[in-house]
């Protein structure tokens, strides 16, 4: 089994708000992060598959391939937007960067063929990432 | 549905690797430059990971102001700026970075009631780093 991994980055913006708590418990619990008026960042987003190497080519997966799928279902989607007006999971869900890891996941899952999808990580900051599994 | 969380952090911090129990010709074998009894110092970068459900109402493992707060109180403020041989976790422990990764992981696991501890990832240099999980293996 090898491990390959793909980076790629994006820029959106976004808040945090959760409609079901008072103005006070938004702003109490979500401090800053709750300005209506959203703030950005630049994310960098790493891919993980898995799988055995490919006898003819070599491969564990095509990275054309995977680039092409990660720029189709992630990037195009949330590269310079305002996640919480555009991205449909996120007119639901908060933005965070636990849920955009889980998006991530959850749009590139079903698309992969003969890799395994091992680990989504995305960086909102140089100093703050979230790790999903794909674990329930 | 289960995700990891990790943050980074800065402090610097001053040590000598020196054992009582070597001679001064075997610690000066063993810890080379960094026996120097003047100690020296680096700029540790620290990385903390927890784990836990992503809780639905705040999409969040843990409130990073909580995470925040902890470490800065129990960790950064106990190690940052200091000389880390005058401490008494290293009064008998030879204050490596692997005795100082150990020894955060403790605090946390010790009192931090948010999440779950994964691992301490601790970079002494840009060039060497250390990772603890306690009983478990560290997740890659």
């Amino acid at each position: 089994m090898v491990y390959l991994t793909r980076k790629a980055e994006f820029s959106a913006s976004h808040y945090y708000h959760n409609p079901v708590f008072s103005a006070e418990e938004n702003r109490r619990i979500f401090g800053r992060c709750n300005n209506p008026n959203g703030h950005g960042h630049n994310y960098t987003l790493e891919v993980t598959v898995k799988g055995a190497v490919d006898a003819r080519s070599g491969f564990v997966v095509d990275l054309k391939q995977l680039k092409e799928i990660m720029t189709r279902e992630v990037l195009d989607a949330m590269d310079h937007r305002f996640l919480n007006k555009e991205v449909p999971e996120f007119l639901t869900q908060i933005p965070t960067t636990e849920n955009i890891a889980i998006a991530v996941w959850q749009r590139l899952a079903p698309k992969l063929q003969k890799a395994q999808l091992h680990r989504v990580r995305v960086y909102e900051t140089p100093d703050l990432f979230v790790d999903f599994y794909g674990e329930p | 549905m289960k995700a990891h969380l990790s943050r980074r952090y800065l402090f610097s911090a001053s040590h000598r690797l020196h054992s009582d129990a070597m001679s001064v010709d075997e610690n000066r074998s063993t810890y080379g430059k960094c026996n120097n009894p003047y100690g020296h110092g680096h700029n540790y970068r620290l990385e903390v990971t927890v784990s836990g459900p992503v809780d639905a109402s705040t999409g969040m493992v843990c409130n990073l102001v909580d995470l925040d707060g902890f470490v800065e109180r129990e960790v950064l403020s106990r190690y940052d700026l200091e000389n880390l041989n005058t401490l008494k976790e290293f009064a008998e422990n030879v204050p490596t970075t692997e005795n100082l990764c150990v020894e955060i992981f403790e605090i946390l696991q010790r009192g931090f009631p948010h999440a779950h501890l994964e691992k301490v990832r601790l970079e002494e240099t840009m060039m060497n780093s250390f990772e603890y999980a306690g009983s478990a293996e560290p997740r890659k």
